[in-house]
């Protein structure tokens, strides 16, 4: 039990720590890939430097996606080697697809990176936008992977072991796209809002200047888009969760009771002992409504299945009102930013909509951590969906407390030192003159 | 030949190229490490130029062939990830300190001390991750039985801690390190730093030579099996005899600074050292109770995995052609401040 805990909170911890760098590896490519093209078009050389200074800091935030990607890669089986026993054949596929796709990311972030001298301006774009094309489709297999986890396909069970694989079929699991074009579009948000905020703020630091005011234009308008998107995409996604994971929607929803025209719940606490969700706003048949888009339809509630089986329904609520709580208040901002620059011009000459850029800039972020929650928590206490429990597919090594406490302490010190080089060599380079003078540096 | 052997072969061929490519990167922070003399400031400025724009690529070998472990033979990749973890945790220890370490140093500007500490973690992490790598290839290759029906069976640490695993480890390194010092003869302008890396290379070279013998001896007492293999399959007997003629090719043109003719020989003969491992090893992927065949995913599966890994490599082989020929051919720079419009 004790090893089953442990196991748990340092593969939770590798992957808290590892997506920040992994959206980081998906988004920024794409941005400075578009400052690039701009200064390809208008010669512009601010645009030049802003492709420079996000390059230098992707690769300092690649470096470390990689080498914390490869301890998950690791992880699956050092911690849950019966998991990967039972299941590595089937999700195999995406795994090895995304292996190719990283390895076409790094190569092409390489002559990115330091290939400016060396090769043909067109090559040289051509490049990022591989790196963008292809941070998508690893984020896109790995995602499919964690889809079959919860809805798993393309096998049949024999005998208590897993016979008549279909790779191409058990990666086109219901989970697995759905949740993939949620997961691109929420590193776009958390990326575009969280670099527009630090632009906005280096723009109040330094005063009115270009560089900064075409940062946030891009990272903004990316941010802007996909938050947006990710509404439809949320729908999506709710949905497959209500037709094929219903105790899970229960359990994001706190829905106990099984009910047609059920609640939608904005806030509140659960009490699973009491099986009742306390304190939330309700929005009659509003669930029902999301759901399966009809005001009285059945939705499930956890007293469909016996408790033993239950997630952590109090954590898993409270993520997901997490989630949806920052989506949406992104989704405002994104509405009133269009608003504002439509009706009372560049939007960068208002101090106060800065400050709540800034204000808002991190809520992407708490959004991706607290839907990876949701997915990981709200699955409990399976490691494969209805086949396979967690705690059956835990490491026999002891004291996995040791490595649960050496990987943390390495992640801390990790986490301090790229949080520290980012803001002193990429956040605060370049200074004002070298902003105000771009030619001079290209 | 099946499909699960083909299979095997091919991650048998990722091995060899992260060990040529990866390898050599972690050889160079070994190198690093032991920097001095009057030079000592560019031998470290070449071995990063050097390793710069590639580590990361080369890198990706290791997760390539992860990948492909636990889709096509998932039994091995659970039943090593549970025997052999203290070993595979230092290694992902090593990995993520060398990496870091190597991108906080190329970045920091503050002061030369912590620059020079990010420069001793970088070079010690890469100094020790290659003898782990041994290591677990020494392991996966001696007589004991690591670990039975999901549970180990000699404990954590007798898995791996013995002999020959350990003098497997100090071979590698002294592989990767020899590798490395003549890539650098190559990489290296001026003359004498030329002659640094080759007098490098020679003595590691002969390290490499005395550990592969002490290995050979060790097998003898705890990996009779892939020793038997050594000496009796015909194949293992070509790839001694080739490896041995290549290291003969290398060492004389490292002697007469022939170094484009060092880099190529050195990379022909550890190829051929690690194919000559994997045909001892063959058909065993765990000695002394995993073989490929009964390990191997369902046989559509890996052919699946096959497909899979031939449009990878459509991609992948034109984009390391590209890499390589970008930062390791020799080119005339191209200024960026030469704006010209793209459309």
């Amino acid at each position: 039990m004790q090893n089953l805990i442990m196991a748990r909170s340092q593969m939770g911890t590798s992957l808290a720590f590892h997506i920040i760098f992994a959206t980081i590896g998906v988004s920024l490519p794409l941005m400075m890939t578009i400052a690039e093209w701009r200064w390809r078009c208008t010669g512009d050389p601010t645009y030049l430097l802003l492709a420079k200074s996000w390059a230098k800091g992707t690769t300092i935030l690649f470096a470390v996606g990689a080498v914390s990607g490869t301890v998950l890669s690791f992880e699956l089986g050092l911690l849950w080697p019966r998991f990967m026993q039972y299941a590595g054949a089937v999700i195999g596929m995406p795994f090895s697809l995304e292996g190719f796709a990283f390895f076409t990311e790094a190569i092409f972030l390489g002559i990115y990176l330091y290939g400016w001298n060396r090769v043909k301006g067109w090559f040289h774009l051509l490049s990022g936008v591989i790196v963008a094309i292809s941070g998508v489709l690893s984020a896109v297999f790995v995602t499919i992977a964690n889809g079959w986890m919860n809805t798993p396909t393309g096998f049949d069970v024999v005998a208590g072991r897993i016979e008549n694989i279909h790779p191409l079929i058990a990666m086109r699991n219901p989970a697995g796209i759905p949740e993939a074009v949620h997961m691109v579009l929420a590193a776009y948000t958390a990326a575009g809002f969280a670099t527009a905020g630090i632009h906005a703020w280096l723009l109040l630091r330094r005063g009115r200047n270009r560089f900064d005011e075409v940062a946030i234009g891009i990272a903004l308008s990316v941010g802007c888009f996909a938050v947006l998107l990710q509404g439809a995409s949320g729908d999506a996604l709710a949905r497959m969760v209500a037709e094929k994971q219903p105790m899970k929607l229960a359990s994001l929803e706190g829905q106990f009771k099984t009910e047609s025209g059920a609640p939608l719940r904005i806030g509140g606490l659960p009490f699973p002992d009491e099986r009742v969700t306390k304190y939330a706003i309700e929005l009659p048949d509003g669930l029902s409504l999301l759901a399966f888009h009809r005001p009285n339809a059945l939705i499930k509630g956890l007293d469909q299945e016996p408790r033993s089986v239950w997630p952590n329904v109090r954590a898993v609520h409270i993520c997901f009102q997490i989630m949806v709580g920052c989506g949406s208040l992104l989704s405002l901002f994104a509405f009133g930013a269009a608003w504002l620059a439509w009706r009372r011009g560049p939007l960068t000459l208002h101090t106060g909509f800065l400050k709540a850029l800034i204000l808002v800039s991190p809520l992407g972020f708490v959004a991706l951590e607290a839907g990876w929650m949701v997915t990981e928590l709200g699955r409990q206490p399976w490691i494969i969906y209805h086949l396979l429990r967690t705690r059956d597919a835990v490491t026999s090594m002891p004291n996995v407390s040791i490595t649960f406490g050496i990987m943390t302490a390495l992640y801390v010190v990790l986490g301090i030192i790229v949080v520290w080089l980012v803001s002193r060599h990429v956040i605060a380079a370049p200074d004002t003159k070298q902003v105000e003078r771009a030619e001079a540096l290209v | 030949m099946n499909v699960a052997s083909m299979l095997a072969a091919i991650i048998l061929i990722s091995l060899v190229l992260y060990s040529l490519l990866g390898g050599a990167d972690f050889g160079a922070g070994f190198w690093d490490l032991m920097c001095f003399g009057k030079r000592r400031e560019s031998q470290r400025e070449l071995i990063a130029q050097a390793i710069h724009p590639v580590w990361e690529a080369n890198h990706i070998w290791l997760i390539l062939i992860v990948v492909l472990l636990f889709a096509g033979f998932s039994a091995v990749f659970s039943t090593f990830c549970l025997a052999l973890a203290i070993p595979v945790y230092l290694m992902l220890l090593g990995i993520v300190l060398r990496g870091s370490s190597y991108v906080f140093r190329a970045y920091f500007t503050g002061s030369v001390h912590t620059q020079l500490y990010w420069g001793t973690v970088f070079s010690i992490s890469s100094s020790l991750t290659p003898i782990i790598l041994g290591i677990i290839i020494g392991a996966i290759s001696g007589d004991p039985v690591i670990a039975h029906e999901g549970t180990s069976q000699n404990g954590f640490l007798a898995t791996w801690l013995y002999p020959f695993p350990l003098a497997v480890g100090l071979l590698s390194l002294s592989l990767f390190g020899y590798l490395s010092a003549c890539y650098l003869t190559v990489e290296a302008k001026e003359a004498a730093l030329k002659d640094d890396f080759r007098n490098r290379a020679l003595i590691s070279g002969a390290v490499s030579v005395v550990a592969a013998v002490v290995t050979y001896i060790l097998a003898g007492v705890s990996a009779q099996g892939i020793r038997l293999g050594l000496l009796n399959s015909p194949w293992a007997r070509l790839t001694e005899v080739g490896a041995a003629i290549s290291a003969i090719v290398a060492f004389r043109a490292l002697w007469k600074r022939n170094f484009r003719v060092a880099q190529f020989a050195a990379a022909i003969q550890v190829t051929l050292i690690l194919f000559g491992w994997g045909v001892s090893q063959y058909p065993y992927l765990i000695r002394p109770d995993l073989t490929i065949s009964n390990s191997a995913s369902p046989a559509p599966v890996i052919s699946g995995l096959l497909i899979a890994i031939a449009v990878g490599a459509l991609v992948l082989i034109p984009s390391l052609a590209a890499l390589f020929r970008v930062f390791k051919a020799d080119r005339k720079a191209i200024s960026t401040g030469e704006f010209t419009p793209l459309f």
